[in-house]
């Protein structure tokens, strides 16, 4: 495993420690120390890495307005609420300017609102300091919200990976699948069939419904449907039954225009064969 | 009350006192070491070592096997080697620390494994060496814990003590057996017994507080049912 140029595996004893250093953690349950305060837990790593006690105070100060904490710099972690324990464990992880910020589940055990506001934090910190974030969740809402890029694991393995935007625009890839949920158990009627189009960036402006029912004269019915904004730009999906004697060029009309698409067919697999062999 | 019953029970006192005291001090200053090495050497700690860990134990549960009465004349020539004499308060120091040392240590020992595994996880994140975590981690979060364990043991110490006449070394427990039980002298039994029961309620109410105080718990309530003895002892 490379960091800032650094196979990390390889290395032990005090040049892992200082390798370790250089990385930021912050972790689901907080795991500050309760016997200190605020300020004492975001100074720790700053007295590991023998800062003068000058130094310290000052980044610490920095640090608590950096998460507003400012006043709560004498309390202890028993005095302060979840979210609060969260920044502070934040404060810490960021006081000795690391280059990598590992997050492992740290919105996991907090409400909504706190979330979010973690959530943009970070992301000020990776746009305006090139803070480069690694962060391990199983809530997709972060993904979506946050990230760059993803890789799925799966019983310990990458069953996918690549970049945010691109995944959720392939609507058979995983990811796509969690941020998009699809209709369970629907059976399109028999003269019908079920298209599932997914879309981004530009193709997402195409008015293409309207012209499905103007060009070729289909009954569109829009079963389900989401548009995101993911990695700035447009994603989306929609789940929409096409009826009518031209829906099979209409399908054409779609895969042309490049929306990822996949069918289900109203006709059972007999009454297909039956009728493309007259 | 005769000013000699007064005199031997104040002398009695001050010996018990004496011992008790410098024997914990020793038994935490050696105790303490030891088991931060348990727990360092143990499964979870991280220098794994299982020979070093099993032969500590076994000498700790040795020694905490053998009835005290029996300990103190049965290390007699390590005694007069460490302290020169055999009789005395201060000969009786010498097992009175001993006994304890393999307490405290099993004692600091099921206090240091209570720390949160998450907190030695996020100082090796920082890239704190093994001292720091010891210094930085273990021991600061384990004090609560710490301080009721040694509480634990000077109040065992309290007991063992009564023992020490055995080699001259009074006390009140000496005070109590030649006086009280050997004299039939009722009262001596009964003054002595009131001080040790004082004694001991002291210690435990000393231990307890500064438990409390380290526990930095702030304004929120500790744990249900529990209150500061401090703020019990201004209500009455």
């Amino acid at each position: 495993m490379i960091v800032a140029g650094q196979d990390i595996t390889a290395l032990s004893g005090s040049d892992l420690r200082r390798a370790r250093q250089q990385m930021g953690m912050i972790f689901q349950h907080f795991n500050l120390l309760s016997s200190r305060t605020a300020a004492e837990n975001i100074a720790m790593p700053l007295e590991v890495m023998g800062y003068s006690r000058l130094r310290i105070k000052a980044r610490v100060a920095e640090l608590l307005s950096l998460v507003e904490l400012e006043g709560k710099g004498d309390s202890y972690p028993a005095q302060l609420s979840g979210g609060q324990k969260q920044w502070v464990g934040i404060a810490r992880a960021l006081a000795a300017d690391p280059k990598v910020l590992l997050s492992d589940e740290s919105t996991s055990a907090l409400d909504p609102q706190t979330t979010q506001s973690i959530l943009a934090l970070l992301k000020d910190l990776n746009q305006k300091i090139g803070l480069t974030i690694l962060l391990i969740t199983h809530d997709m809402g972060v993904v979506k919200r946050i990230c760059d890029r993803v890789a799925i694991l799966e019983q310990g393995k990458v069953i996918e990976r690549g970049r945010v935007a691109d995944l959720a625009a392939q609507p058979h890839s995983r990811l796509a699948q969690d941020f998009f949920p699809r209709l369970t158990g629907y059976q399109p009627r028999p003269d019908a069939l079920l298209v599932t189009v997914a879309f981004r960036g530009e193709v997402a402006n195409e008015p293409f419904i309207a012209t499905l029912v103007q060009r070729f004269n289909i009954k569109a019915n829009i079963l389900n449907g989401a548009i995101e904004t993911i990695g700035g730009q447009p994603v989306g999906q929609f789940q929409i039954e096409l009826a009518g004697p031209d829906r099979y060029v209409a399908l054409d009309y779609l895969t042309q225009l490049n929306l990822a698409v996949e069918v289900q067919d109203g006709r059972t697999a007999a009454e297909q064969f039956v009728d493309s062999n007259p | 009350m005769d000013a000699q019953l007064l005199s031997n029970l104040w002398t009695a006192t001050l010996e018990t006192i004496y011992m008790v005291s410098v024997s914990s001090l020793l038994a935490a200053v050696f105790g303490l070491p030891l088991g931060l090495l348990l727990v360092i050497t143990g499964a979870r700690g991280f220098l794994p070592n299982p020979s070093v860990n099993q032969g500590l134990g076994w000498v700790s549960n040795g020694v905490r096997s053998l009835p005290f009465i029996i300990l103190l004349v049965a290390i007699l020539p390590l005694t007069r080697l460490i302290v020169g004499t055999t009789i005395g308060s201060t000969a009786a120091l010498v097992p009175l620390t001993l006994s304890a040392v393999p307490f405290f240590a099993r004692v600091a020992e099921t206090a240091l494994l209570e720390v949160d595994p998450g907190l030695v996880e996020a100082a090796e994140a920082m890239g704190c060496s093994h001292w720091d975590i010891v210094r930085k981690v273990l021991i600061p979060e384990s004090r609560p814990a710490l301080v009721l364990g040694l509480t634990l043991m000077v109040i065992s110490l309290v007991g063992n003590s009564a023992m020490a006449g055995v080699v001259g070394g009074g006390g009140l427990g000496d005070l109590a057996i030649r006086y009280g039980f050997q004299r039939f002298d009722t009262r001596v039994m009964v003054y002595t017994v009131v001080i040790l029961i004082a004694l001991v309620q002291l210690i435990q109410w000393l231990g307890d507080s500064v438990a409390y105080r380290l526990r930095r718990t702030g304004n929120v309530a500790p744990s249900p049912g529990w209150t500061n003895p401090l703020t019990r002892l201004r209500k009455t």
